[in-house]
């Protein structure tokens, strides 16, 4: 007998005729909470920042995401940025592009400044930002082997809870959360900031 | 084989029993003054930040009520849910292999690396992939595998073995580990500090080179969504991401018990993982993919659905739950009696309170009185602290005292202590021969001087002298009490 059929024998023998069991859901459901937007930003600003992460506030504009963008540059002396093929063109000038199309090399991606993103979803409750490998996220791998990390969040993308969140994203896709910039809890326990993956996170929260 | 009835029990293999019984071990666990340290200031640590952020969840209850509910529902409904996991993996673009024990699933492995043609591997932590000892398979196969969690690393230069679920080197504290990637990393900075960002970003730069050029990764998982297909590691430092994303192959290892049903079910682990384990409201990353994603990732994904006892576990109607395990290490960081031995003591790659139900329940018990895991069921207090932690309500206090009554039937009546048991059972089954051994226990009063008998006790009872005093008798029993000051009222 193959081991697939060998293991799914012996499951079926350990069970005998079990019967269905219920799943009753009473905890919060996602849609169980409403939140003012204000106030929903206002928690996703404080977890992020709980995690060590640089949160810039701009309002919900194309013209003022491209001008945090601008400030995070002059600030860290940042010429070029990596940008997936989807990224709105208003967002970042041609010049300071560096576009993932075609694919850009692991090399090319260890030695660039920075990568620059959108993002799917975020949830306050916890300070997690969704990258859905869409457009504007773009592949796994530009956001994981630069530095630095430049995230757009759009207010229209911010959920209360992780309930929320899950129900928005499609599971088809390469997901990845992000809570903050790499981190490990292996030396005594205690969070430490910055380890394999970017070790700065900066958030631009437009709205 | 025609038929499934009286199919040999299969028992698990691997890296889940010590070489020696959990009493003998902890002995020499508890004299390491410098372990104790580590272990009591990590898990003092750990156990506040938890603490701090299940407190700030008002539906956590009915989180832990149906992250039970949902892994009671998965396992009887095992079968058709691993099936439906195969069919979406495959209808993915990635390859599902079955195996029945650590020695078949090594086998799979190595040759599937085999296949790539490399002969180094990157790995992300996995406690699947620790049980069925495949490191060391893979070098006797002639295949490096390089550990990438920090913790791992650090297990694996100082040539150590893991003592914690979650953080394999919590035994260690910041100066052992600054001594260890001294003598271990090359090219480590001689004047490296004990500063834990220090550490961190050696291990960076140590990994760094090996990520931008391996072929093949190997992780485990920590579920499985069956209707979806999708696989997903939780994690904090980005190694993960980096074995997920980089190489052309992944192979993952995971157990047939990580399945869950639906994709909305992840709205509940999410929140009850990262908080029971790191105490976080997050972990920095969780990473989910299914099959393969043309242009993003590898190109060649195989899913290692792994038995190794679990089938054996499953028939044991109390133990089945132990099943429901999703590795937060909770029970670990609230046990008083894993916060003073450690994880070594317990021999399995599985310590604490879950892996004293958890290893005995997979490898199975012999009844002897050295058995490694037939000692682990004693190694706890009942206290219950790891049933209140417990994100999924695993009821480990009941399935420990369980364990107990299956290894004293294994045992047999010849033990001593079913022999002493028995002589209990008479002389409490009557009241004049209740009364008459009261009596007669008055007389242990001139036995005992200051706490110690006065002759040594004869084995097995010095056991229970050495580092206990024995309660001196009162010279009244309290029947003799009672006939005393309420004899007319009977």
């Amino acid at each position: 007998m193959n081991a697939r059929d060998e293991v799914l024998g012996r499951i079926r023998e350990a069970i005998g005729e079990s019967e269905e069991l219920p799943i009753e859901r009473t905890y919060h459901k996602a849609g169980a909470r409403q939140a003012e937007a204000a106030d929903l930003l206002e928690l996703l600003t404080a977890r992020l920042i709980d995690y060590k992460a640089t949160v810039l506030r701009c309002a919900d504009s194309d013209q003022a995401i491209a001008a945090a963008v601008t400030g995070v540059l002059s600030a860290g002396s940042v010429t070029r940025l990596v940008v997936p093929v989807g990224l709105p063109e208003a967002w970042l000038a041609a010049e300071h592009r560096q576009p993932d199309d075609p694919p850009l090399t692991l090399g090319i991606l260890d030695r660039a400044e920075g990568v620059l993103t959108g993002s799917a979803v975020a949830i306050a409750e916890t300070g997690t930002i969704v990258l859905d490998a869409s457009p504007s996220c773009g592949r796994r791998v530009i956001t994981l082997v630069p530095d630095l990390h430049i995230v757009v969040v759009r207010a229209g993308d911010v959920v209360p809870t992780v309930p929320d969140g899950v129900a928005r994203l499609d599971p088809s896709r390469p997901l990845t959360f992000i809570s903050g910039p790499s981190a490990t809890s292996d030396i005594e326990l205690n969070r430490v900031e910055g380890v394999h993956g970017p070790r700065q996170l900066v958030v631009i929260l437009a709205g | 084989m025609s038929t499934f009835i009286g199919m040999p029990a299969a028992r698990g293999t691997g890296d889940l029993q010590g070489d020696r019984p959990f009493p003998q071990a902890a002995h020499d666990a508890l004299a390491d003054q410098q372990l104790r340290r580590n272990l009591g200031y990590a898990t003092a640590t750990i156990r506040t930040k938890r603490a701090q952020v299940v407190a700030e969840v008002e539906d956590w209850e009915q989180l832990r009520e149906a992250g039970r509910q949902i892994k009671a529902h998965v396992m009887a409904r095992l079968p058709e849910l691993l099936e439906q996991l195969e069919e979406q993996v495959t209808a993915r673009g990635g390859t599902v292999h079955w195996a029945r024990d650590s020695t078949e699933a090594n086998r799979i492995v190595a040759d599937l690396v085999k296949a790539t043609g490399s002969d180094e591997v990157i790995k992300v932590k996995s406690m699947a992939t620790q049980e069925i000892g495949l490191n060391e398979y893979l070098a006797a196969q002639g295949i490096a595998a390089f550990e990438t969690d920090l913790a791992e690393l650090i297990v694996q230069l100082g040539h150590d073995k893991p003592s914690h679920i979650l953080v394999p080197a919590i035994h260690k504290n910041r100066t052992e580990i600054r001594d260890i990637f001294l003598a271990e990393m090359a090219g480590v900075r001689p004047d490296l500090t004990d500063e834990p960002a220090e550490l961190a970003e050696a291990a960076r730069m140590h990994l760094r080179a090996k990520f931008l050029t391996a072929k093949v990764a190997i992780s485990g998982a920590n579920f499985a969504i069956a209707d979806t297909g999708t696989l997903g590691v939780v994690e904090s430092e980005g190694n993960g991401r980096m074995c997920l994303t980089l190489p052309d192959t992944l192979i993952t290892v995971m157990g047939i018990e990580k399945v869950l049903p639906t994709w909305r079910d992840l709205e509940v682990f999410l929140q009850l993982l990262p908080r029971s384990s790191t105490g976080e409201r997050m972990n920095p990353y969780t990473s989910t993919w299914s099959g393969v994603t043309p242009g993003d990732g590898p190109s060649t994904f195989h899913l290692v659905l792994l038995d190794n006892g679990r089938t054996s576990a499953l028939a044991d109607e109390v133990g089945r739950a132990a099943l429901h395990c999703i590795r937060c290490s909770a029970c670990l960081n609230v046990c008083p009696v894993y916060e003073r031995t450690g994880g070594h003591a317990y021999g399995s790659v599985y310590p604490g309170p879950i892996g004293a139900v958890l290893s005995p329940l997979l490898t199975g018990m012999t009844g002897g009185h050295d058995a490694p895991n037939d000692s682990l069921p004693y190694a706890s207090s009942l206290c219950g602290a790891c049933f209140d932690a417990c994100p999924v309500k695993i009821d480990i206090p009941a399935m420990l005292v369980r364990l107990r009554t299956e290894h004293v039937d294994l045992a047999g009546p010849k033990t001593a202590e079913a022999r002493s048991m028995k002589a209990m059972r008479w002389m409490m089954s009557s009241p004049r021969r209740f009364a008459l051994a009261g009596r007669l226990s008055r007389l242990g009063r001139f036995a005992v001087r200051r706490g110690k008998p006065i002759v040594p006790l004869p084995p097995p009872l010095n056991g229970w002298t050495q580092s206990r005093d024995v309660p001196v008798p009162q010279g009244q029993t309290f029947r003799d009490w009672w006939l005393d000051n309420h004899g007319d009222a009977r």
